[in-house]
């Protein structure tokens, strides 16, 4: 009930008005998330990379629509370029956000979209280069009910 | 530090005033101050930056108490501005009663308010403003660094508009932005046709595009350096107000937009790079040390009166205060595209002591005059020293809480942890006046509801967290909201979700009951279509009735781990 109690938190400013009970979302483990990684990378290890960047807000203005960029530093020539990229919220009823493939011809490894998220977590983004090397990092964007500021 | 020494003149001016509170000590330590010690600064380089913020649309002169409580977490902990009372006045070398020890502390508070008076005052402001520029001919900038459309009566009256032509007057010269947006974008755009100066908020996009709205940057000449001063608006503006008065507005702090800037001004042959930053003080000073290239961070949000700059790096970061009580004035030597030596002064505005400047005068009247006889409304008198700042409850929230409790008919109330809000002495009438600069906001509504015990859990630890996140990115620069009818332990040094415990209500001393709803009252709801009656009219009646208040210190607030 705890990330239900979160969701309703969400609809307040420092006082509630109106709730509207959302279905309790399941969300998912630790494991499936690291399943998910691994599917992505055969198993291989996918270690913290500065060459991979994850711009996202610290927190999220709306969780329903939070903007996303990633980007990763690579040549992109024929024999070193950035194959695909995966993006996970850890969280999330069902982790996956999207997957997207490059190739040499796509000129730069970026990319950008939207996602929802149910509570404050993790987004994790690993990258598959052209020579097998898998590359990882991570961000924490924080869903909250505002603090009042200043 | 010569800083040091310079506000150190002033102390010594002043001297100690003991037996405060009795006429003479006023006139002692008056006769003493002068309007030149205020302004003595000896002057260097070739570039005079003048900064004030979070004035919150303060035109006349007020009390304004420091926070006797603000926690640093993390690798904030320990450092200024998270240094107050005795341990302020020792780190700074202050001595406890002087002029410095009344503008910058909570010490001996109400005794030495009596004795030095009230301060701000937008034309006590224009006075010094006015006599840097005259000294400092095309050599002078002055910014504000927001937070300065909103906070009064009139000025809520007006939609910011009052404002505007006061900062015309004084010759602003770039300002940048938080409370200003919760007038809404028809009427911020509005206010923006109508200021003689750019508007720059280099962090604000489209939702749809992620486009810029505002202009990001603004060059000038000065000194023969070329300045170019960026402007960051408050990252966390849809988050903290309401989403719905900026619907297409996106914030944040985007860091690499600030670097990319840098960049390029720098390339465009900038000699200076200053960014006019609205981020809080913590926010600023982990940015300093990520972004490469800013000379100076003016900065804001978290309402910071530190009477010496901090270095982080190369960068120069100033913390101007709030509510008009000071005037920060930065010297440069900036020669061959580097600043090679500063100078700094916080100059505390202390009304009684500085000749208002006349035009200004003549402008807050008008302004004034047509809402006269409700600004002057007497609806009561408080016994007790009347304060918001400070990290837990302060003493004009805990009246908000009871009134809230009182003419709402509700078990536990919720004050938000607003930085903004004069002080009242004891003794001293409540006006609307400060009613209204206790509560000046565009979504005011005094709503009443139920919520579980578990639900105001959720609620305490998430805005906690926002306080006391250990990264200031996730921060968000407000206190903590502000309860009555129930009393809470809290420990910052833990993790969202362990911070609050002992959640007790205090009229029956049970604890709460995760599983039991409680009738809850508050205001400032960042909810569109929040029902109630205007926070300001829920304090007056409450006020109207009991005719002379007074607040008993709050022990309901138990904070461990610090």
């Amino acid at each position: 009930m705890k990330e239900m109690s979160r969701r309703q938190a969400l609809a307040l400013g420092s006082g509630l008005v109106a709730i509207t009970l959302l279905p309790l979302p399941a969300t998912a483990s630790i494991e499936e998330v690291n399943e998910d990684i691994k599917k992505f990378t055969g198993g291989a290890e996918a270690a913290e990379s500065a060459i991979i960047k994850l711009e996202v807000p610290e927190i999220a203005e709306n969780g329903n629509t939070v903007p996303l960029s990633v980007s990763v530093d690579s040549p992109m020539t024929a024999d070193n370029y950035v194959k695909r990229v995966i993006l996970l919220a850890e969280k999330n009823p069902n982790p996956g956000v999207a997957t997207f493939h490059f190739t040499a011809r796509s000129g730069v490894a970026e990319a950008s979209t939207r996602m929802r998220l149910a509570t404050t977590q993790n987004v994790v983004a690993v990258a598959e280069l052209s020579d097998g090397s898998f590359h990882m990092t991570k961000s924490t964007v924080k869903v909250t009910i505002g603090g009042c500021g200043g | 530090m010569l800083s040091r020494r310079d506000f150190l003149q002033v102390s010594l001016a002043a001297g100690a005033v003991w037996g405060a509170g009795i006429p003479w000590a006023r006139a002692a330590a008056q006769q003493k101050l002068t309007q030149d010690d205020l302004l003595a600064f000896e002057p260097l380089g070739n570039v005079t930056l003048l900064h004030i913020t979070d004035i919150h649309a303060q035109l006349v002169p007020v009390y304004f108490r420091e926070p006797s409580v603000n926690i640093g977490v993390g690798e904030a902990q320990g450092l200024p501005p998270h240094v107050t009372g005795e341990a302020f006045l020792k780190k700074y070398g202050l001595s406890g009663g002087s002029a410095s020890a009344y503008a910058l502390t909570d010490q001996d508070f109400g005794a030495l308010a009596q004795a030095y008076g009230k301060v701000g005052g937008i034309d006590r402001l224009a006075t010094l403003i006015k006599a840097v520029r005259a000294e400092r001919p095309n050599q002078t900038l002055f910014f504000d660094g927001g937070d300065t459309w909103q906070g009064s009566y009139t000025s809520h009256e007006s939609q910011g508009g009052d404002m505007v032509r006061v900062m015309n007057a004084l010759g602003t010269d770039a300002m940048t932005a938080h409370w200003e947006f919760t007038y809404g974008s028809d009427r911020v755009e509005e206010l923006i046709e109508m200021i003689e100066f750019p508007f720059l908020a280099n962090n604000v996009r489209d939702t749809e595009w992620e486009e810029s709205v505002f202009e990001g940057v603004s060059t000038f000449e000065r000194g023969g350096a070329k300045i170019a001063v960026i402007g960051q608006a408050f990252p966390y503006t849809p988050v903290a107000n309401p989403r719905y008065k900026v619907p297409t507005w996106s914030f944040g702090i985007r860091e690499e937009a600030i670097q990319e800037r840098v960049e390029e001004v720098r390339a465009a042959g900038a000699d200076l790079v200053v960014l006019l930053s609205h981020n809080g003080f913590d926010v600023d000073r982990k940015l300093a040390s990520r972004v490469k290239g800013i000379d100076v961070i003016l900065t804001g949000h978290t309402h910071d009166a530190l009477p010496e700059v901090v270095m982080v790096g190369k960068t120069v970061l100033v913390a101007s205060g709030s509510h008009g009580k000071f005037l920060s004035r930065l010297d440069l030597d900036v020669r061959d595209g580097e600043l090679k030596g500063f100078r700094y002064k916080l100059m505390p505005v202390f009304s009684d002591v500085i000749a208002p400047d006349p035009e200004m005068t003549a402008l807050v009247e008008d302004i004034r005059a047509p809402h006269k006889a409700l600004l002057e409304k007497v609806v009561g008198t408080t016994d007790s020293l009347l304060f918001r700042r400070g990290n837990f409850n302060g003493t004009f929230d805990d009246l908000i809480c009871q009134a809230l409790l009182e003419e709402r008919d509700a078990e536990i109330a919720l004050s938000p942890g607003f930085r903004w809000g004069a002080s009242l002495l004891p003794g001293q009438e409540i006006t609307m006046e400060d009613v209204h600069n206790a509560t000046s906001i565009t979504y005011p509504a005094a709503y009443r509801t139920e919520m579980t015990g578990a639900f105001l859990k959720t609620v305490m630890e998430d805005v906690a967290d926002n306080l006391f996140n250990p990264d200031p990115y996730y921060q968000q620069g407000g206190d903590m909201v502000r309860v009555g009818g129930f009393g809470y332990t809290i420990d910052p040094t833990e993790s969202i979700g362990s911070r609050i415990s002992n959640m007790t209500l205090l009229s029956s001393g049970a604890p709460i009951d995760p599983v039991k709803s409680y009738a809850v009252t508050g205001w400032a709801s960042v909810n569109e279509g929040t029902e109630g009656p205007p926070i300001w009219d829920v304090v007056e009646s409450y006020v109207t009735k009991h005719k002379a208040v007074s607040v008993a210190p709050n022990d309901a607030v138990k904070v461990v781990g610090v």
